[in-house]
C-alpha cells in the first residue's frame, strides 16, 4: 500500500529524514518508534503532504502512483489520513459541520452525492458514543477548547467517519490517561482489517500493548536502525532508545 | 507550495463580479452638475411640499458654507470626487406613470431583480414560506422605489411601510417630526449633500404595542453610470414596538467610481426595538482597483426612551471605499446599543469602518462586535467610539475587535476612542488580529477539503458571531457572499 524508498528530506537545510525505506502491505500495522526530535511528526507530515519540506531524494508510493507532487487533499482522497499529534483548533466551526465538510469534500472528488443529513448525524453520534464522548462533543467548535484526551479522540473520530486506507498515527497515545488510551486503541484495533495500514508512530510502547504491530521498527536520526516484530517493543523499553543509534 | 500563478488565476476569476450586469432601461435623468437649480429639479420631480424643499435649499446652502471640507480623518486614499461630474437624480422611465402594482412594474426592471435573485414577487413569498420567515420588499432601483410587498398586510397592523417619498405625500407629519432629528443637516459633508439631494428610500413606522410580523427589505442597486445614489430612510419604532429591517446591496460593474452616500436614521420610543440588518456587496472595483462605489454613510439611531433597544449587523463584502460608522445614542435610561460587524477588504479595497455609542441615559449598556477581514492588498479600520456622559450612572459597554489578514500585503488597523466621564461605568475591550495559520490550512487540506473552503470555513468561523446575530435567510446569503468574495484570496 504504501513504498518509501531512499527518502531524504530536510528542513531549513537540515537533513531530518535520511535514506529512508519503509513498506507497508495492505492489511498490515506497522510501528515507527523514536526518540524526541528523530524526526517522526517530519515522516508523517511527508507522507500526508505538508508543505514547507524540502524532499531531497527518493519517493513515497501509494497504491503504486508516486504521491510526492500530489496536493494534500488530493492524498486525503485517495485514501490517507493522519492523526495529528497537536489537532489543531478552528473556532467558530462546529465538529460536526468540519466533520460534514470534510467527507462530503472527499465525496464530491470522488464524484459520490454528499451524504444524507439523518443517516450522517446517526453515524456520527454512534461513532462518539463509542468512543466516549458526549452528544454535545459534536457542537462544539472544533478542538477550540477540548482537552488533549478529547483532541486525540476527536481523531479517531475522525478516522471512524472518512475511512482511509492508509492511517498514518503520529503519537495518538501521546497525553492521554489510561482510560481513553484503552477507547482509543479499541477504536483503532476494531478498524484495523484486511484491506487497510496503518503506520502507528510513538514514543511509548504502552500503546502497543493494545494495538498489536505485525513489524517495529526503531528510527533514529531519520532513519531505520533496528527492525522486528512485536518482540522488540520489549526489548527497546528493557534497553532504552540509547542503544539503539 | 502552491505557485504564484494559480494564485494570480484564482485572483482572476475572483475578479469577475457576479452582480456585474446592467439594465437597458431608458433613464430619466437630471443634467451633470449641482446647484439649486438641480435641487428644485428633484423636488420637483417627486411632486413635493414647500416644506421639504425648502429644507433641501437650506441644506445645499449649508453645503456651500462647507465648501469642499470632505471629512479626512479617515484611514482612506482615494481620487478627489468632482460633485460637478454627477448626475443627481435618475428614474426609471416608467416612473411618469408610476406603477400601482408589481404587475404595472417594466419588466424588464423585474428581470433586472430576478438576475439579482431577489423574490421580488408576492407569490413566491406566499408560496411554501413560513409567515414567521416573510419578507417584505422596498425595491430602490437608483433613485426611486418601485414597489412595495405585503404593503395590505402591513397596514392591517397600522404598520408604514412605503418609499420615503410616498410617505412624504401621506405622513407628512410623521416625516416632519423625525426627519433630521438623528443625523442633523450639518453632521457631515456627506449628511449634508445627502439632505440637498437625496431621491428615495424606506420609510417605515411600527405603532405602539406592535411587533412587526415580517423582515422589512429593501433592495437598492446602483445602475445608471455616473448616477449617484443618496437614499434617505427613516424608521420610528413606537412604544413597545418591534422591527427587523433588512437591507441588501449591489451595483453594476463599471470602470468609474459611483458615489453613494446614503443617511439613515432610526428612531426607538419607550421599551421598542429595532434590528438594523445590512449586506452590502457594492461593486467594489477590478483586482487592480479600477472603478467600484464610493459607499460615504451616515446610519444613527436613537434609543430617545427607556428601555428601548437599536441593533445593528453589518456585512461589508462590497465597494472600493467604505466610510461608514452606525451609532446608538443612547439616550433613554435602560437602552441598550449593539453594532455587530463583519467586513471585508479583499484586492484594492479599503474600509474605514465601526460605530459610535454615545451613553447618555443611565443604565444604557452597549456591545461592540468587529470582524475585519483583509485579503490581497485590501486595507481595513476599525474607528469606534464608546462615550459615557457625566450623568450617564452605571453603564456597560463591551467592545470586541479582531481582525484576520489573509496573506502578506493586506493591513488591518484599530482605533479605538474611549471617553469616560463617570466613574461607575464598566469599559471593556478586547482586540486580537491574526492570520489564517499554516496549521489551520494544512490540517484543513488533510481531511480532503479544499485551500478554498478551508478558507471559507476558517473565515465564517472568525464571523460566527455576527452571522449568528443575523436573521436566518441573510445569515446564509452573508455566508454564500463573503465565500465569493474571498475566492482566489489564498495562494
Ligand atoms: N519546520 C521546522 N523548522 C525547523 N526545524 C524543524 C521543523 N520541523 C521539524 N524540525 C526539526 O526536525 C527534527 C525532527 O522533528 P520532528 O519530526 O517533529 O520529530 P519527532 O516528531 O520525532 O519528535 C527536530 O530537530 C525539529 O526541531
Ligand atoms: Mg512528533
Amino acid at each position: 500500500m504504501l513504498k518509501i524508498s531512499n527518502l531524504s528530506v530536510s528542513v531549513e537545510n537540515k537533513l531530518i529524514i535520511n535514506n529512508l525505506d519503509l513498506e507497508i502491505d495492505e492489511g498490515k500495522k506497522v510501528a515507527v518508534m523514536g526518540p524526541n526530535g528523530s524526526g517522526k511528526s517530519t515522516l508523517s507530515n511527508v507522507i500526508s503532504g505538508k508543505p514547507g519540506y524540502d524532499i531531497k531524494e527518493g519517493s513515497i508510493e501509494f497504491e503504486d502512483t508516486d504521491i510526492l507532487k500530489v496536493d494534500p487533499e488530493e492524498r486525503a482522497t485517495m485514501g490517507i489520513f493522519m492523526a495529528f499529534q497537536y489537532p489543531v483548533e478552528i473556532p467558530g466551526i462546529a465538529n460536526s459541520s468540519f466533520l460534514r465538510t470534510a467527507i462530503n469534500s472527499i465525496r464530491k472528488k470522488n464524484n459520490i452525492d454528499p451524504v444524507n443529513t439523518r443517516i450522517f448525524l446517526e453515524e456520527i453520534n454512534q461513532i462518539a458514543s463509542k468512543l466516549g464522548l458526549d452528544k454535545s462533543f459534536l457542537s462544539r467548535d472544533m478542538n477550540a477548547g477540548f482537552s488533549g484526551g478529547e483532541k486525540k479522540k476527536n481523531e479517531i473520530l475522525q478516522l471512524l467517519l472518512l475511512k482511509p486506507k492508509l492511517c498514518v498515527l503520529d503519537e495518538i497515545d501521546s497525553g492521554l490517561d489510561i482510560d481513553s488510551l484503552k477507547v482509543i486503541s479499541k477504536g483503532i484495533s476494531e478498524y484495523s482489517n484486511k484491506k487497510n495500514s496503518m503506520l502507528i508512530i510513538t514514543h511509548y510502547q504502552r500503546l502497543l500493548d493494545h494495538v498489536i504491530p505485525d513489524e517495529v521498527h526503531i528510527f533514529n536520526n531519520g532513519k531505520i536502525v533496528e527492525s522486528g516484530d512485536h518482540n522488540l517493543v520489549k526489548i527497546l523499553e528493557e534497553k532504552g532508545y540509547k542503544e539503539f543509534s | 507550495m502552491r505557485t504564484s500563478d494559480d494564485t494570480t488565476k484564482l485572483v482572476e476569476e475572483a475578479s469577475r463580479y457576479k452582480y456585474g450586469f446592467t439594465t437597458n432601461i431608458e433613464q430619466d435623468l437630471a443634467p451633470k452638475g449641482l446647484n439649486k437649480d438641480i435641487v428644485r429639479f428633484i423636488s420637483q420631480k417627486k411632486n413635493e411640499p414647500k416644506w421639504l424643499l425648502e429644507w433641501r435649499l437650506k441644506a445645499f446652502e449649508t453645503l456651500e458654507k462647507r465648501k469642499d471640507n470632505l471629512p479626512t480623518w479617515a484611514n482612506l486614499k482615494y481620487d478627489k470626487i468632482d460633485f460637478q461630474d454627477i448626475h443627481y437624480y435618475a428614474a426609471p422611465k416608467s416612473e411618469d406613470d408610476k406603477p400601482k402594482s408589481l404587475d404595472e412594474v417594466d419588466p424588464e426592471l423585474l428581470r433586472a431583480y430576478d438576475k439579482l435573485g431577489i423574490p421580488l414577487k408576492e407569490q413566491e413569498f406566499l408560496a411554501g414560506v413560513k409567515n414567521s420567515h416573510k419578507v417584505a420588499v422596498d425595491a430602490v432601483f437608483d433613485s426611486v422605489s418601485v414597489a412595495t410587498t405585503f404593503k395590505s398586510e402591513l397596514s392591517k397592523l397600522g404598520i408604514i411601510f412605503c418609499s420615503f417619498s410616498e410617505a412624504v405625500a401621506t405622513h407628512p407629519d410623521l416625516v416632519k417630526k423625525y426627519l433630521g432629528t438623528v443625523v442633523p443637516v450639518n453632521d457631515n459633508y456627506f449628511s449634508t449633500l445627502n439632505s440637498a439631494v437625496f431621491s428615495d428610500g424606506s420609510f417605515v413606522y411600527i405603532p405602539p404595542g406592535v411587533r412587526c410580523p415580517m423582515e422589512l427589505s429593501t433592495y437598492f442597486r446602483i445602475n445608471a453610470a455616473n448616477t449617484g445614489q443618496f437614499e434617505r430612510t427613516l424608521i420610528i419604532a413606537d412604544k413597545n414596538s418591534y422591527v427587523s429591517y433588512l437591507e441588501g446591496c449591489t451595483a453594476p460593474m463599471r470602470d468609474e467610481n459611483q458615489l453613494h452616500a446614503a443617511v439613515v436614521e432610526l428612531v426607538a420610543l419607550e421599551n421598542a426595538e429595532i434590528k438594523y440588518s445590512t449586506v452590502q456587496n457594492w461593486y467594489p472595483g477590478d483586482k487592480n482597483g479600477k472603478g467600484g462605489i464610493y459607499n460615504f454613510v451616515t446610519k444613527r439611531g436613537i434609543c430617545q426612551e427607556a428601555h428601548s433597544k437599536i441593533s445593528w449587523t453589518q456585512v461589508e463584502t462590497g465597494s472600493a471605499v467604505t466610510w461608514k460608522y452606525p451609532s446608538v445614542i443612547l439616550k433613554g435610561d435602560y437602552s441598550s446599543g449593539e453594532f455587530y460587524s463583519v467586513a471585508l477588504s479583499h484586492n484594492c479595497q479599503q474600509a474605514d469602518t465601526g460605530t459610535k455609542m454615545i451613553h447618555i441615559g443611565k443604565n444604557t449598556s452597549s456591545r461592540i462586535v468587529s470582524k475585519g477581514i483583509s485579503a490581497g492588498r485590501g486595507q481595513q479600520t476599525y474607528r469606534g467610539l464608546v462615550s459615557i456622559l457625566p450623568k450617564a450612572d452605571n453603564t456597560k459597554n463591551f467592545t470586541q475587535c479582531d481582525s484576520l489578514l489573509i496573506g502578506n500585503d493586506c493591513g488591518a488597523h484599530t482605533v479605538p476612542y474611549i471617553d469616560v466621564r463617570n466613574k461607575s461605568s464598566d469599559v471593556a475591550h478586547e482586540a486580537s488580529t491574526s492570520k489564517i495559520s499554516e496549521e489551520q490550512l494544512f490540517f484543513c487540506l488533510q481531511r480532503g477539503i479544499t485551500e478554498e473552503d478551508a478558507t471559507a470555513l476558517i473565515v465564517n468561523g472568525f464571523c460566527r458571531e455576527v452571522f449568528k446575530s443575523l436573521p436566518m435567510e441573510f445569515a446564509v446569503e452573508a455566508k454564500k457572499l463573503l465565500e465569493l468574495s474571498l475566492e482566489g484570496a489564498v495562494g
